[in-house]
């Protein structure tokens, strides 16, 4: 008997990649995705279903399709897209409590693997140079996106202790990147005059989009239960970054910085949360070494190369 | 403008090329290398470390900044460059006055300028360095980063030299009339990451740095209402304003001491507190007894 996986946030950019590169693996049967709004491409060699993971119906497909893995890549960064802030935490927080406690109660799944983020550790002055994966946040997020992956990362791990049986892996991903993916970084890093705060010089790491599929393709077809940090190797400075992209870049004192992005966002132009300024503040630096030797790979793209290849699409377009 | 006279772009003006020909071709070169420098710094085309470290920036533009201070006006004298590893990690531990650390950014200038492998000192700093605008910035590009066991470990498991200053503000803040008297040694948490990662402790002394600011007193109800750990009163500031600033020029002597090896302890050591205690002491006599040396050897506070 074949796999089975269920694939969570499929009309999202990296949902949709993910069950496109799974379904064309020979060792999986078939692949279901499921997300509230149907996809904007197509989804070929798989089974889309339009449902909500916010609903019980969920238990129902895992267990008539009798699901092995699930994927779920349905925790969102960006509260324009879904919908408001409100909206957004419930898909995150409540989402994920009922995918979760679908899945406690269909026997057949055997492994879950959660996309996080690198957001869980906060951003600070009081931050180690680096973050391993057994370290708590210095300063723990308190909203946005950092905060639902906090809470979320919690029932993933009361879902581990009730379901033993189950492999969790849970990846924390560095901030995704590349030629395909739009998400508030690449907005940001896209604006004419980039604001950043007056004396401060962020750390920034960055993973390359394929890189990232990679690494979750790998927590699927192996098996590689834990929670590991998923980043490239080497980091830019925010200051260096942002010479990189050639674009202005004005620097605001921080009792100003604050509200300008906060403006900026309700505006419309950008999707940034607090925690999102806060890090392009104080930056965050991930130790990757775990994930490297448990997984056997390290990301082809190192930070400043995942970056040139952001960079490098945005040049395409403009031609 | 119809009258308006032509200048040549090219050819005729003899003062340009008798400028250039009178550069010597050394200067030219440096120039182009100069200019190159900017150009690759403008682009972004450089790299630095996990911990923000900006080696270029550094050895170029920040120590070039305090070089003028090193040599012409704190007339450092660096010695036992010896008992510092060429290759290797070590931990150097100093004592620390002045009210501006000026001893810290002086010792990390004697071991890239004065030892023969040009080691960077990479200290550890507090949260309130990491806090402030600009200081926080400056002190990562230049390698340092935040007193904790993860980082200590971290870069002294990389080779690196590690600068720790265990008396921290008590240590900079302390009143003139307590000059080279060392003050309590934290919890000897620098001790521990020297057991873990199996590397020395160079105790260094540095001498001079107390009588830049002698501090008479301290304004800690003015140092509460700016969450600093204590403001000064020397005779000049805040008397005479921004002037009071300027350091008095006095003599400096860095001695790094005879290391400490760590290595013939048990597996464990690090989880023994009295050993750590112990160790603690020793480190803080040896810089006492050193600073006691140096004093006596010293003829006058300028020198």
């Amino acid at each position: 008997m074949g796999r089975i996986v269920l694939v969570t946030g499929v009309s999202r950019y990296l949902g949709g990649q993910i069950a496109r590169i799974l379904a064309k693996d020979p060792s999986i049967d078939q692949v279901i995705g499921v997300d509230v709004i149907p996809p904007k491409f197509k989804l070929s060699q798989m089974q889309f279903v339009r449902a909500d993971i916010r609903n019980p119906v969920i238990a129902k497909v895992l267990g008539e399709a009798g699901v092995d893995t699930v994927v779920h890549m349905g925790v969102i960064a960006t509260p324009r897209q879904a919908g408001g802030r409100a909206t957004m935490k419930e898909i995150n927080v409540i989402g994920t409590m009922q995918l979760l406690a679908a899945c406690q109660r269909t026997p057949s799944v055997k492994a879950l693997v959660v996309k996080s983020s690198a957001s869980v550790y906060g951003s600070g002055p009081k931050d180690p140079a680096m973050f391993t994966e057994e370290m708590q946040p210095r300063h723990t997020p308190r909203s946005g996106w950092a905060k639902d992956s906090v809470e979320v990362e919690g029932f993933v791990r009361g879902f581990a202790r009730r379901r033993p049986d189950v492999a969790v892996t849970t990846l924390r991903f560095a901030n995704i990147i590349g030629p395909g993916i739009d998400t508030a970084m690449t907005t940001y890093f896209s604006l004419p005059v980039i604001p950043t705060v007056l004396g401060f010089d962020a750390r920034l790491q960055f993973i390359h989009e394929d890189d990232g599929l990679e690494f979750v393709k790998r927590a699927v077809l192996g098996s590689y239960a834990g929670t590991f940090n998923v980043a490239g190797s080497g980091i830019l400075m925010l200051s260096q970054a942002i010479r990189r992209t050639g674009h202005k870049r004005v620097s605001l004192p921080e009792f100003l910085f604050m509200p300008v992005g906060r403006s900026i966002s309700s505006a419309g132009v950008i999707d940034f949360t607090t925690e999102q300024l806060r890090y392009l503040t104080f930056g965050r630096v991930l130790d990757t070494s775990l994930a490297q030797t448990t997984f056997g790979h390290t990301p082809m793209y190192s930070t400043p190369q995942a970056f040139a290849s952001f960079l490098a699409r945005r040049e395409v377009s403009v031609a | 403008m119809p009258n308006a006279k032509i200048i040549p772009i090219h050819g005729d003006d003899p003062i340009v090329p008798r400028l250039v020909a009178d550069l010597e071709p050394d200067v030219m070169a440096r120039l182009m290398e100069f200019w190159e420098f900017v150009q690759r710094r403008l682009a972004g085309d450089y790299s630095v470390d996990d911990f923000g470290f900006d080696p270029e920036f550094n050895d170029k533009v920040l120590m070039a900044l305090v070089r003028p201070l090193y040599k012409s006006w704190f007339r450092v004298e660096a010695s036992g460059l010896e008992n510092v590893p060429d290759q290797t990690g070590a931990l150097v531990v100093a004592n620390h006055s002045g009210v501006i650390a000026f001893d810290a950014v002086m010792t990390q200038l004697a071991l890239l300028d004065e030892h023969p492998a040009h080691r960077h000192l990479r200290m550890l700093g507090s949260d309130l360095v990491f806090q402030s605008p600009f200081l926080g910035e400056i002190a990562r590009k230049a390698g340092h980063t935040l007193a904790c066991h993860p980082d200590a470990e971290r870069l002294l498991g990389d080779g690196e030299i590690v600068g720790v200053w265990p008396e921290g503000y008590k240590g900079i803040g302390k009143p003139f009339a307590e000059r080279y008297k060392l003050q309590r040694f934290g919890r000897g948490g620098f001790v521990a990451a020297a057991l873990r990662t199996k590397t020395p402790i160079i105790p260094t002394a540095i001498v001079g740095a107390e009588e830049t600011y002698p501090m008479i007193a301290n304004a800690t109800v003015v140092a509460r209402l700016l969450g600093l750990p204590y403001f000064p009163i020397t005779p000049t500031f805040p008397l005479l304003g921004p002037l009071g600033l300027i350091p008095l020029p006095s003599k400096w002597f860095i001695h790094f001491g005879e290391p400490i090896h760590t290595d013939q302890f048990p597996e464990n050591a690090a989880d023994d507190p009295m050993l750590v205690f112990d160790l603690t002491d020793q480190v803080r006599e040896q810089i006492q007894q050193t600073l006691y040396r140096l004093l006596m050897q010293r003829t006058s506070v300028f020198g």
